[in-house]
């Protein structure tokens, strides 16, 4: 089975947009969507939810005012500053690490798990996806998005289907580092601009950290040939492939409104076509890769 | 004051807001970027670099001529970040969270801390601008640390601008917990108002006033428009989509030098932005 992550390093560069793009061409896939910080996929698929499942990592502390006779102890020992002068655990702060737990004399403080989001099967007009919400303010994103990619990958066995592709996170963090790990082969959604270059740059050494090889491709590239040229000489120089570039199309915003991939919007455009042609080529390199 | 600068969404303009109203303020103003594992601040600032300083975290080390393999390390770890396997005490550190309960525990005294590099702090100055931004090291996760420290550098005596990371989650709120205002900068799409709305839950969880900066007002529908007005979030600052604004920022110049005429309005913006937290 292949497994196509698509990133970017800085946001906004188009990765969402692009991805709902390739669905429209791609066959016997499953999409799942990784950014489980801010998913935006679902924006443009409409899946109709199938299974809906809790999320749980983590512990949070609870202290028991009944119990507690305000010795200090916890508040000397927590390290985050969680446990207010009324004691009382914000929980915002709390690690989860249960050192006052382990400690509290009078096992006033309770444990419970946390249920941080939720993940969900769906069905959409191009096929089954798996995506997910963590909650506001949570932690544990890292493994929210293993979770996904795992059902993601088991709904693909289970239904006879050899391709995945998959929204990952922006950054070069915990998520995105959950997100890469194992892939086949990423694809880096960039914008020729000093801070698209520097963060495609930082994802690069990122894949190349854990290994998994890289793709390219430069978004509304025409808003600066120079940094194109340059993010594609780089990419060239470290080995990965450059599938192709997208002009500055207002169309991706148009089409997004509407609730519609581009292909969707206007399957006979320039712009269409350009992106058939990529797709083309990194199912190639994908197939290649694995 | 302190004014974070957060989105939800990636890509709306956080860094392009949170440069240029710093520079505007000029003279006792203070950037800091959060934003660890991307930082950008600096692409268009171009700072002077005063320190770089290696940040690091606290994670155990076991002498093992003390350890009596008793395991209670183990059991106290949430993180997995230590296990006793037959005759051995193997630590990962990358998982450790630093919460010292491992140490803590110890009855043999077998436990103490050395230094893990996450990554890196820089403070400068471009003018009477000061600056300091945070870089995690390429295959590190615990962003939120080094967040802390970059926020140490906070100067109470000046406006401090900080640019906060893309999302939700924790990095974010490490960056906006205990600032004075929160200025989100979203743009008029989907993608763009579905964000805003996890971020203003969030500013709404952390009790922080908020307003709202709407970049390339022009570029999809009026639905950001409705929900502003729906939860009452300020429109303090709209900037149509301008092709010489895209094209000036893909080469890394500020908004301010290319168009002076939006340094006015940068302080337009904060004046609103002190009337409403001060309120």
């Amino acid at each position: 089975m292949d497994e196509l992550i698509v990133i970017s390093g800085k946001g906004g560069t188009g990765k969402t947009s692009l991805l709902a793009a390739f669905a429209s061409f791609a066959k016997n896939k499953v999409l799942c969507d990784a950014d489980v910080d801010a998913a935006d996929l679902h924006l443009i698929m409409s899946p109709a939810v199938r299974e809906q499942h809790d999320f749980q990592s983590g512990r949070s502390a609870v202290i028991n005012t009944d119990k507690c006779t305000e010795c200090g102890l916890c508040r000397d020992l927590c390290r985050f500053e969680s446990i207010s002068e009324t004691y009382e655990v914000d929980p915002i702060a709390c690690e989860g690490c249960g050192v006052c737990v382990y400690f509290c004399p009078e096992k006033a403080i309770d444990f419970p798990i946390n249920t941080c989001g939720q993940w969900f099967k769906s069905d959409t007009r191009f096929g089954p996806m798996v995506h997910a919400r963590l909650g506001i303010a949570e932690e544990n994103s890292g493994k929210l998005v293993s979770l996904v990619r795992k059902e993601a990958r088991d709904l693909a066995t289970q239904k006879g289907l050899d391709l995945l592709i998959t929204d990952g996170p922006p950054g070069v963090g915990c998520p995105v580092i959950a997100s890469i790990g194992g892939a086949s082969a990423v694809l880096i959604v960039t914008e020729p601009t000093v801070s698209g270059k520097h963060d495609m740059q930082r994802v690069v050494q990122l894949a190349n950290f854990f290994k998994v090889p890289a793709m390219v491709c430069v978004n509304k590239f025409d808003l600066n040939l120079d940094v194109t040229r340059d993010i594609e000489n780089f990419s060239k120089l470290n080995g990965l492939k450059v599938v192709g570039r997208i002009p500055f199309d207002p169309v991706f915003t148009k089409a997004m409104v509407n609730g519609h991939t581009v292909i969707e919007y206007d399957d006979s455009s320039q712009l269409a076509k350009k992106i058939k042609e990529i797709w083309k080529r990194v199912l190639l390199n994908l197939k290649s890769a694995s | 004051m302190i004014i974070s600068i957060a989105s939800g969404k990636g890509g709306t303009g956080k860094t392009t807001i949170a440069t240029n109203l710093a520079v505007s303020l000029g003279n006792g103003a203070q950037i800091l970027d959060c934003d660890v594992e991307e930082p950008n601040a600096h692409l268009f600032l171009n700072p002077l670099l005063d320190k770089t300083e290696a940040i690091t975290i606290p994670v155990p080390e076991i002498d093992k001529d003390k350890c009596n393999l008793c395991g209670k390390c183990a059991d106290i770890c949430q993180f997995k970040a230590i296990v006793v396997i037959a005759k051995t005490v193997l630590t990962f550190h990358e998982l450790c969270h630093s919460c010292g309960g491992c140490m803590a525990v110890c009855p043999e005294n077998a436990i103490t801390e050395v230094g893990r590099e996450l990554g890196t702090l820089q403070i400068g100055h471009r003018d009477n601008l000061k600056f300091a931004d945070g870089k995690l090291k390429v295959g590190e996760a615990m962003a939120p640390p080094l967040i802390k420290k970059v926020r140490t550098c906070a100067d109470p005596k000046r406006i401090t601008i900080i640019d906060a990371p893309p999302g939700t989650s924790c990095p974010v709120i490490t960056a906006m917990a205990d600032t004075d205002f929160v200025l989100l900068v979203t743009e008029p799409t989907p993608f763009g108002l579905h964000d805003l709305k996890l971020a203003v839950g969030a500013v709404k969880m952390l009790g922080i006033p908020a307003g709202l900066v709407i970049n390339r007002s022009d570029m999809g529908d009026d639905k950001v428009y409705e929900y502003a007005e729906s939860v009452d979030l300020p429109i303090l600052m709209e900037i149509p989509f301008d092709r010489k604004i895209a094209e000036a920022y893909s080469r890394g110049e500020l908004l301010v030098d290319v168009m002076p005429e939006f340094k006015e309005s940068f302080i337009k913006l904060y004046k609103r932005i002190a009337q409403i937290a001060n309120a």
